[in-house]
């Protein structure tokens, strides 16, 4: 169900996104490969919970301060989340995690790159603000990717089987719909088609090195961004997530 | 504490060196990892330093136990920085130990085969989000009161990440009160939930603190060292002091029936911890032994693909390096 403004449902998507991926991301505090990796990990979650913080505050604001952004993050079920399936999926092992990782802040320095020059000063702001730490997450991301990539044969397999798994989740992020193209048309958010060709630069470059192999298949899941059909892990990410507000309603935490 | 029961080692050195070292450390000179220094020394502070880098590694996993379940976008976001620090600080310190001639690896070998501790308290559970809030008023409200003193201390790579890390501790303290401030001015579970963190996190605080200094047979030559700054009884009476008040403040019942000001002595006087109990979770029978050193182990070997990759890349990077020049 698309809501009756699609500047609302754009910030969800935003907002979501980062907030399910923070989510992921912060299960594996304490459980990393090494210390650093457990530092940058939770470096990423706090970056992404921060960027939610911002989206989904502007998005409470947009829809007339009936709700906050705690209200939005904890309280809607599902089917009113705008977050993308690549984002919900399971962190698998290391390598899974970080290809997830990786395909998402690709499109997601893309996007900010473009909403910094957005119509609605509000998003360019907070943009402007993002994409300095989305630059340093790609920029890791990569690094790890073509690290395991063009590591030993272990790794290599787990990264080729990660990248197979999770490129038909990639689509979804660019394939406009009736929101995104709202959107484009008054200059809020650029064109998603346009950022495809900055996209497959970037991660052709990164593969190559990391001597992986991209799926020679378009074949893109969708229902995230829309709602219309989620994952099932999304539901069990909320039950965690939600748990404390649900239990004890207008409680103050 | 975060270094609970360190062995020291009899030290079998040339008596002249001994003292001429001693003297330096009667002065407050800092050791440099290059300076000449006692086996004795080295092998206690490996073991205390270790222990307590430890400590900060499996103390992120009862907390990161509620990160994913955090109540607001604010105090998730304040969790993951607190366990993030708590990485950092892990960090620090075992590159403060490896100045000794030891390895991040072999210490982290020796975690994980039981050879080596880390601090009592992370054997037990969090429970609630109230447990977030006396974590960080009470297990890091115990743990500054040894690092403040620590940062004093004779190993200049020790004291120096000391200071770094008290700085970070002292937030993580306040914030964990504040969760308890606001727990206290909540909801009736709310209330509850806070009274019950405090019921069952108080004792096994005091046990930070280590067995009293008459049955602390190591105490005297870490201190001659400057390697332990204050005797067990001295802090835990500290930080009795010190957390009553604020216990009352919240309006939470501190869990001991004996506890009475002693006007005498300007302290409180309070129950002892329970040590047999204490000596149990030691052996590995505390609530969560196995669950942390199982996570520890799980994350270590899971993670042995990944190291491998990385290093057979950075070495094939070098290699490739060395070929074009």
């Amino acid at each position: 169900m698309a809501s009756a403004d699609p500047y609302f449902d754009f910030l969800l998507r935003m907002g979501d996104n980062t907030l399910i991926l923070g989510h992921r991301v912060s299960e594996w505090c304490g459980h990393a490969p090494v210390i650093e990796e457990d530092i940058a990990l939770a470096n990423t979650a706090l970056d992404l919970i921060g960027q939610t913080q911002m989206w989904l505050g502007l998005a409470a604001e947009v829809e007339g301060k009936i709700r906050t952004a705690d209200d939005l993050a904890m309280l809607r079920d599902a089917w009113d989340f705008r977050s993308a399936l690549l984002v919900q999926q399971p962190n698998g092992d290391f390598g899974q995690t970080l290809m997830r990782q990786f395909l998402f802040d690709a499109w997601h320095l893309e996007m900010l790159k473009g909403l910094i020059k957005s119509s609605e000063v509000r998003v360019a702001e907070i943009a402007a603000k993002a994409v300095k730490e989305v630059q340093y997450h790609v920029e890791r991301s990569g690094d790890t990717v073509i690290g395991l990539g063009d590591g030993t044969a272990e790794s290599h397999a787990k990264m080729q089987a990660a990248l197979d798994l999770l490129w038909p989740f990639v689509g979804e992020l660019f394939t406009p719909d009736a929101v995104d193209d709202a959107m484009t048309a008054n200059g809020i958010a650029p064109d998603l088609n346009d950022l495809r060709t900055a996209f497959d630069t970037h991660i052709g470059s990164v593969m190559t090195e990391a001597t992986l192999t991209i799926p020679d298949s378009r074949f893109a899941h969708k229902g995230g961004k829309s709602g219309f059909q989620h994952s099932e892990h999304l539901g069990h990410i909320l039950t965690q997530m939600q748990w404390l507000q649900r239990a004890y309603p207008g409680a103050s935490w | 504490m975060y270094a609970q029961m360190i062995k020291s080692e009899a030290t079998q050195d040339d008596p002249e060196k001994l003292a001429a070292f001693q003297a330096r450390i009667d002065a407050n000179e800092k050791i440099e990892p290059k300076d000449w220094m006692p086996e004795g020394y080295r092998k206690t502070l490996i073991r205390q330093i270790g222990q307590h880098a430890h400590s900060e590694i499996v103390g992120q996993l009862p907390e990161g136990n509620w990160i994913t379940r955090a109540p607001t976008l604010e105090r998730k976001a304040i969790l993951l920085a607190k366990v993030q620090d708590e990485a950092g600080h892990g960090l620090y310190l075992y590159c403060a130990a490896e100045t000794l001639g030891v390895t991040r690896d072999e210490l982290t070998e020796m975690l994980l085969d039981g050879r080596m501790k880390y601090s009592s308290i992370f054997n037990y559970p969090t429970l609630t989000w109230a447990d977030m809030g006396a974590v960080g008023w009470l297990v890091d409200g115990a743990a500054i009161m040894n690092q403040v003193p620590l940062q004093r201390t004779s190993f200049g790579p020790y004291s120096r990440s000391m200071i770094r890390i008290c700085k970070e501790e002292s937030f993580h303290q306040r914030q964990g009160y504040d969760i308890m401030m606001k727990m206290c001015k909540g909801t009736d579970a709310q209330k509850r939930m806070a009274q019950n963190a405090l019921d069952r996190m108080w004792f096994p605080s005091l046990m930070m603190f280590g067995p009293s200094d008459a049955d602390s047979v190591h105490s005297e030559q870490s201190m001659k060292w400057k390697i332990k700054m204050n005797g067990n009884d001295e802090l835990r009476q500290k930080f009795v002091d010190q957390t009553v008040p604020q216990a009352e403040y919240l309006g939470l019942t501190v869990p001991d029936p004996d506890l009475t000001w002693n006007e005498e002595k300007g302290g409180y006087d309070f129950s002892q911890p329970d040590w047999d109990e204490f000596y149990d979770v030691l052996k590995g029978n505390g609530p969560c032994n196995k669950e942390r050193l199982a996570a520890r182990n799980k994350a270590w070997d899971d993670g042995a693909w990944v190291r491998e990759g990385l290093m057979a890349h950075a070495e094939k990077k070098r290699a490739a390096k060395l070929a074009a020049e």
